[in-house]
Parts: structure tokens; sequence; C-alpha cells
């Protein structure tokens, strides 16, 4: 099967700046799909190009094999989108609005759309300008949730919900991934949402795919901090490759060690002599946020 | 005065963004103001010409009664309307910076810093109360300086500044009202509405010593009216519209205690659970509705002042050559009452392009509201979503014109008791309007459809034709000038003679233009 999303080299820029600069993006059929990145690192710009809204300067995005922007009418029949944003016309209902697209997608399941709205405890009958930021949400999501398509892509669509509503979206795409195996893209800032929801993930900055794999390869590209109690002086240890931020306190030292490294590092300090040693794997926080930094890849 | 704070940081905010808007319409109303007096003083200048110019019914429907027959009073006789565009004009800065601020939550934002409660309304005011005053002053030195009395002058700055106030004090308490800038909008214009109407109905009454002079003394735009600069110069009606101001803005503030940030008075009604929309039509006919309603039913009222004023119209006229020298300029053609509908369907079509700009624009608000993006997300192409928007767009001044027509050829009908012939010739003069509305609605799509960002320039099409509709009636025009407006190649209907080609030409730049808009807007990126 190709996959659902596949994009090579694409590069947009708006005038002098570069939204995009060679982005390689590849979703899988039937996976949920984490995207992620900093503020402005050409996330929904991506998501806008796979829409069919804004045309890549350079590079080639194909969209459940076809041309996001010459077939986007078609294609749209066969995805749904959630914004981060959800701006609503301030004089429909709710409900009106969830009809509306969805009928402009080719059809609502009313059975799902009232079983949606039962539990994101969404009132169909308000005025869009009455909604929250949070209910707005709730609006596009059962829109986008109700509708029978083969993939989602979701920009930030968690941004105003509260925990408990949280907990309800990732129970629908959880549930839509695993039974109906629905492909989801999710770009997302919340780290828990990710690691509980996706089986592959994009990290992007500046437009360029920095990392792409499961989570637990991308935790391979991070660093272990070890802290040990040596028998001898600490010789060699600071001309390993991998070692970091070597610090040593009264005969006991501490560094973080790039996690592909951590063999030689173990072995030379087997032979130094180890009284006591704590390992700690790296958190996804800290796995983020050196991948988020500017200067953490070259 | 804590409720005041961060007032002066607002209005520098106001002043920033309208830094452009407000200049331009300050200057552009004292400029057409002041540039009357020379035409209209070398085109009437005899007292008894300008008596007989302006003793026509429907000129004192438009304009109103004149005062006295100085140049000064003419003049400001014939500006009768520029008061009212003031209203409108202080109507929407002032709703623009209040309820819209509050709809967009731009003031929640804003509240939360050192503002005080009652500093946006302020602040508003303050701007809109201040334009209006500098447009006084300028008009006043602007007025004076073509010869006219110092106190006429400073009489006229008062009538206008006068009339802008008061109805930014109507749109400030609208803006209380509804938790909707559109329906604040729609009550405070309808206001203003009512209150032309009263102002009309009350001159006609009293031109004619009917009884119900008595009705312009609900309207406050007669008030200001009433001031008679040149003339009487009633300084103590100036206080009146004062007072009355005065009066509204303490409603606003008093209106405005009593409700939340974001709420209105009216209380919002829940709608329903299911919609019935499934199209990008049915949506756009949701979108455009209430536009169409109002446009048709102000089109149909303007049908029926006008259709009703002809025959009084022609009888005024007769045995002026002036006179039929001027409305020959402005329509052309064969009979006075013939030239005056003809006239009055040109004017008819102007307001008609202005609505098919608004309508076309609706696609732009719905493209930077990001309204558009769901929408386009689902399986509906642009080419669809526009076609939609422009069903209204060119399909809805027809409505309008058919309205006006149908009103107009039924009024001068039952006058003249000919309803069976004037029907079908006043729509048909009607509707000989639309292939230059559509020119304007199609630069419009053009313009949208390659430059989205410069949407507003769609504006400049019915304000330059307006601009040379209302000069060339005037005065005689270069013709170069006037064929630049599509209105100019329209035949003069009814009496003129139609010939096919203009037409024509006209409708095939409507379509070439269109179409390469929406080829525009199918290759561009959709902004963010």
């Amino acid at each position: 099967m190709p996959a659902a999303i596949s994009t090579e080299g694409l590069v947009k820029s708006f005038g002098q700046t570069y939204a995009l600069d060679g982005l390689d993006l590849t979703v899988e059929s039937g996976e949920v799909h984490g995207f992620l990145g900093p503020n402005g690192a050409g996330k929904t710009t991506t998501i806008r190009i796979l829409l069919g809204m804004t045309r890549a300067d350079e590079g080639t995005a194909r969209v459940l094999d076809g041309d996001p922007w010459s077939d986007a009418t078609d294609l749209h029949r066969r995805l749904a989108y959630v914004p981060g944003d959800v701006t609503l016309w301030p004089n429909l209902s709710g409900g009106e609005a969830i009809d509306l697209l969805g009928r402009m997608r080719g059809g609502v399941d009313k059975k799902r759309k009232a079983e949606l709205l039962e539990r994101f405890d969404l009132d169909p009958r308000k005025k869009a300008r009455a909604y929250s930021k949070g209910n707005r949400q709730k609006v596009a999501l059962v829109a986008a949730f109700a509708s029978d398509v083969e993939l989602l892509l979701l920009d930030e669509p968690t941004s105003g919900l509260d925990p408990l509503m949280e907990e309800v979206f990732r129970e629908v795409v959880q549930e839509i991934s695993d039974r109906e195996g629905r492909t989801v893209l999710l770009s997302s800032h919340i780290l828990s949402e990710v690691e509980a929801l996706c089986d592959r993930v994009t990290i992007i900055r500046s437009g360029r795919a920095v990392e792409s794999g499961t989570l637990s390869e991308l935790r391979h590209l991070t660093r272990t901090s070890i802290q040990a109690e040596l028998v001898g002086p600490m010789n060699g240890l600071a001309q390993l490759s991998g070692v970091h931020d070597l610090r040593e306190d009264d005969g006991r030292v501490r560094f973080d060690v790039d996690t592909d490294q951590i063999n030689p590092v173990l072995r030379q300090l087997t032979e130094i002599g180890v009284r006591s040693l704590v390992s700690q794997p790296p958190s996804l926080e800290e796995l983020f946020l050196r991948l988020y930094e500017p200067e953490a890849v070259k | 005065m804590k409720t005041l704070a961060g007032t002066s940081g607002l209005i520098r905010l106001i002043l920033r963004r309208d830094r452009i808007v407000l200049p331009i319409w300050i200057v552009f109303l004292v400029a057409i103001s002041v540039s009357y007096v020379k035409q209209y003083g070398d085109l009437f200048p005899t007292p008894d010409s300008r008596v007989k110019y302006a003793s026509n019914a429907g000129f004192i429907t438009l304009y109103g009664e004149l005062s006295g027959t100085s140049l000064g009073e003419f003049v400001t006789w014939r500006l009768g309307f520029v008061p009212v565009m003031i209203g409108l004009i202080s109507i929407l800065t002032v709703i623009r910076h209040t309820r819209v601020e509050e709809e967009t939550g731009r003031r929640e934002l804003l509240g939360a810093t050192v503002v005080g409660r009652h500093a946006q309304l302020a602040a508003a005011l303050t701007v809109t109360l201040g334009a209006n005053l500098v447009l006084a002053i300028l008009l006043a030195l602007g007025m004076h300086s073509q010869n006219l009395p110092l106190s006429g002058s400073i009489a006229i700055g008062i009538e206008y500044a006068g009339t802008g106030w008061l109805f930014a004090a109507v749109g400030a308490v609208a803006a209380q009202l509804s938790a909707s800038a559109g329906t604040a909008r729609g009550i405070a214009i309808g206001t203003l509405g009512a209150a032309y109407i009263l102002r009309a109905a009350g001159d006609t009454s009293a031109h004619t010593h009917g009884p119900l002079a008595w009705l312009r003394w609900l309207s406050p735009i007669a008030w200001a009216q009433q001031i008679h600069p040149y003339g009487q110069n009633r300084w103590w009606l100036g206080v009146l519209v004062l007072a009355a101001t005065v009066v509204l803005v303490a409603v606003a503030i008093y209106l405005s205690v009593r409700r939340d940030v974001g709420s209105g008075l009216l209380p919002d009604k829940l709608g329903p659970a299911d919609g019935n929309l499934g199209s990008p039509l049915a949506l756009a006919w949701r979108l455009h509705r209430g536009l169409l309603a109002a446009w048709t039913v102000g089109f149909a009222l303007l049908g029926l002042l006008f259709g009703g004023v002809a025959k009084g119209v022609g009888d005024m006229m007769r045995d002026d050559p002036g006179i039929q020298e001027a409305f020959q300029r402005m329509g052309g053609a064969s009979g006075l009452i013939d030239s005056f509908l003809a006239g009055v369907m040109l004017l008819v079509g102007l307001i008609a392009s202005a609505y098919a700009v608004q309508a076309t624009l609706r696609m732009r608000v719905e493209e930077s509201s990001g309204r558009v993006e769901p929408v386009l997300a689902t399986a509906t192409s642009r080419w669809q979503w526009a076609a939609s928007h422009l069903v209204f767009s060119l399909l809805g001044p027809a409505v309008a014109l058919l309205a006006a027509g149908v009103a107009e050829g039924l009024a001068y009908g039952a006058a003249i008791g000919d309803v069976g012939g004037q029907l079908p010739r006043l729509i048909g003069a009607a509707l000989a309007q639309l292939p230059a509305v559509w020119v304007l609605a199609a630069i419009a799509i053009a313009i949208f459809g390659f430059f989205p960002q410069l949407s507003m320039v769609s504006w400049a099409g019915p304000v330059i034709c307006i601009l040379i509709g209302l000069v060339s009636a005037g005065v005689a025009t270069a013709s170069w000038i006037r064929d630049i407006s599509p209105f100019t190649h329209l035949p003069s209907l009814p009496g003129g003679s139609v010939t096919a080609g203009p037409l024509i030409a006209l409708l095939a730049i409507a379509i070439v233009v269109g179409f390469a808009g929406l080829i525009g807007l199918r290759r561009r990126d959709l902004p963010a």
C-alpha cells in the first residue's frame, strides 16, 4: 500500500523567509504520525500544502496517491481537517456548522455525530459566537471524526480542550486508528499526547525534518546521564567520543553520554573500576528540547 | 477616573489603525462640499434660477427644502446628502472600534491590561467626535475661502459635525445592545435611515403645505439641517443636537456598565442542533440573505420615492432651459420626466454597484477570517465556493434593481394612470444598469483573485463612478473622464435609444475580467 502522505524536498518561501526548506515527510497508511516542531517551524504550512490551500515552490507532495493541489476536491472527500484555531460563522449554531462541513465532505453519520456530541459534551444549539475556544475546537473535531474518511489532518487539535476532553480525544483517535485503520497526521506540542497516540513521529525545525522514526528509535538519538563512583582516577574518560559535560566531584563523576556510544564508555568505566553506578534514560522532554534547540543539529 | 485609564493609549491605537481612511473621508467630503460653491454658483447665478431648481419634489425629498436664495444657502441645500454620509461614517467608525473589537476578542486582550471599563467607548467616541470637529473646521475654512460669510461657514460646520456627533452616539448605543457587530450596525444604520425618511416625508409635506411637516422634528438629521447656515444661522438647534448627543452617550455608558464584556443586552438565541445547510450555495445564501433583503427593501423604497415624485418634477421644470440642460447632461433623453427618471436610474445603478462590490468582498471577509479554510478542506473546489458567492454578488444587484424598477414603475404609473405602460419601461431601464454594475463586480473579483490584500481597493470602482456621475451632472466634463465610468456607456433609459454594441462590450469586459479573477483565485495561495 502506498504511503498516505509523502513529500520530498518541499520548499515554500514567503518573501524573504523560508517557511519550508526541503521538507521530507512520509506517513504510512494506517499509522498515527506525530508531527512536532517548535513554533514557526513550518508545521502549519506543511498541512496547508497537503490541503491544497498553498502551493509549494519546489518539491513534490502526494496525499492518498493524489496531487494535493490539482486533485484537491477529490482528495478532500477522503480526508478531514481540524485547524488549531477554529473560526466559525458567528450566526450559525454549532450543529449547523458540523452538518454543513460534513455534508460538503460527502455525508454525515447522524448516529456517530450524536455519539461524539455526547462524548465531547458539546451543546450543538449554541451560536458559534457564544462558544469558547475549546468548544469551537470541539465543533471542528466532531465534524472531522463524524465523517467517513481515510485520513485526518489534525493541526494542534486539542488546543483549548480541558484534560477530560483531551482524554476523550485520545480515546477517539485510538479507536479510529485501531478499529478502523484510519491514518492520522497529528501536529502537537503535547508530548504525553504524542507518546500515547503516535506510532511514529517526525520532528521539523526551520522547515526541515530533523528526525523521523518511532519514539524508541528517537530515544537512541539522545543522551543517557550517568553518575558513577569510581575506584581509580577517571583516565581517558574525557577523550572518549560521545561523552559530554563531564564533572568530577570527590571521586564521583557525572556526565551525559550519547546513547549509541554507551558501550565503549561502560567498558572504560569498568576498566577503572566502579563502586556504584546510576544511569538515567532520556525523558521525552529532554529529547524534544534537544532537537528543538537551534544548535542541536548542524 | 479609573474607568478611563488607558484611554489615551487606545486613542493612539485607533488613530494608528485608521491613519489612512480617516483623513481620506474628511478631505474627500470637505473637497466635494467646497467644490460645489463655484460649480453651482456658475450654473445657477440668480436667486430665481436657484428657487426653480430647488423647488421640485424629487430634490426636496433628496436634499430637503431650500431655506433662502443666497449662494451659501443654495449650496448647503444641494449638499443635503453629505451630513447623512457623515452620520453613516461616524456610525461605522464607532462600531468598528467598540463592538467589532469585542466580537473578535481583541478587547479582552486589551482589557486585561491597565484599561478602564469605559476606555474603549471613550476612545472610539473621542476619535470619531474629534474627526468630525476637524472636518467642521476644515469645511468652515474652505467655505469661507470661497467668499461665503464666516458665520454661515461656521454654521454649516456645526450642521455637519453635529450630525456626525449625534450618529456616533447612536452607534455607541447600538454597540451596547447586541453581541453581534452586524446587528449593531443594522440597528444604527436603520436609525439613520428612519431619520432620513422622516426628514424627507416632513420636508415634502411642508413644501406642499401638507399636514405632516411636523414629522421632520422627529429626525435628528432635520434638526441639524434646520440650523439654516448662511440664512438664519439658528445656533440653538446646534445646542439641541449637542444635548441629544450627550444624552445618547450617557445612555451608552449606562448600558455598558450593565453588561459583560463580549455580551449584549439583547440575548443570543439558541440555534438548531441539526443543520440543513449542505452545499456552498446554501452557506452563501445564509451569509448573503440579510444583505440581499436589506438592499432589496432599500431599493424598493428608493424606487417608490422617485417614482412618486417624478410627475411633480416634470411639472416644475418644464419652463427652465438651464435646468433642462442640466438634466439632459445627467440623463440626456427626450422627455423631461424621462430624463429625470433616467438620471434616477443612473443613481440607482451606481448604488447597486456598491452592493455588488460589497457582496463580492464577502469572499475576502470569509478568507481573512479563516472561515474559508474548513470549507475548502471539504470536497468543495475554489471555483464552486467562489461561484456560490458570485451568485449573490451578480444576481443580488439584479434582484435589487428589479425591485427598484418595479417600485418606480408602480409609483409613477399610478401617478399618471398608466401602470401597464410604465412598469415594463422602468423595469427595463433598471435592469439595463446591470452590465455596468457587473463590470465593477468583475474588477472586484479580479483584485480579490490576484491581490487579495488589496481587496478594499475594489471600492475605488463605485466611488470613481459616483464622482464622475456627480461631477458630470453638475458641470461639463471632458469626455475621456466620463468614458472611464462604465455607466457612461449605458443607454439612457427610459426614453433613450438602445444600441446593443456598448452593452455587449460591457458584458464581454465583465466576463473576461471576472474569469481572469477566478483563474487568479485558483492559482494563488490562500493566506493563513
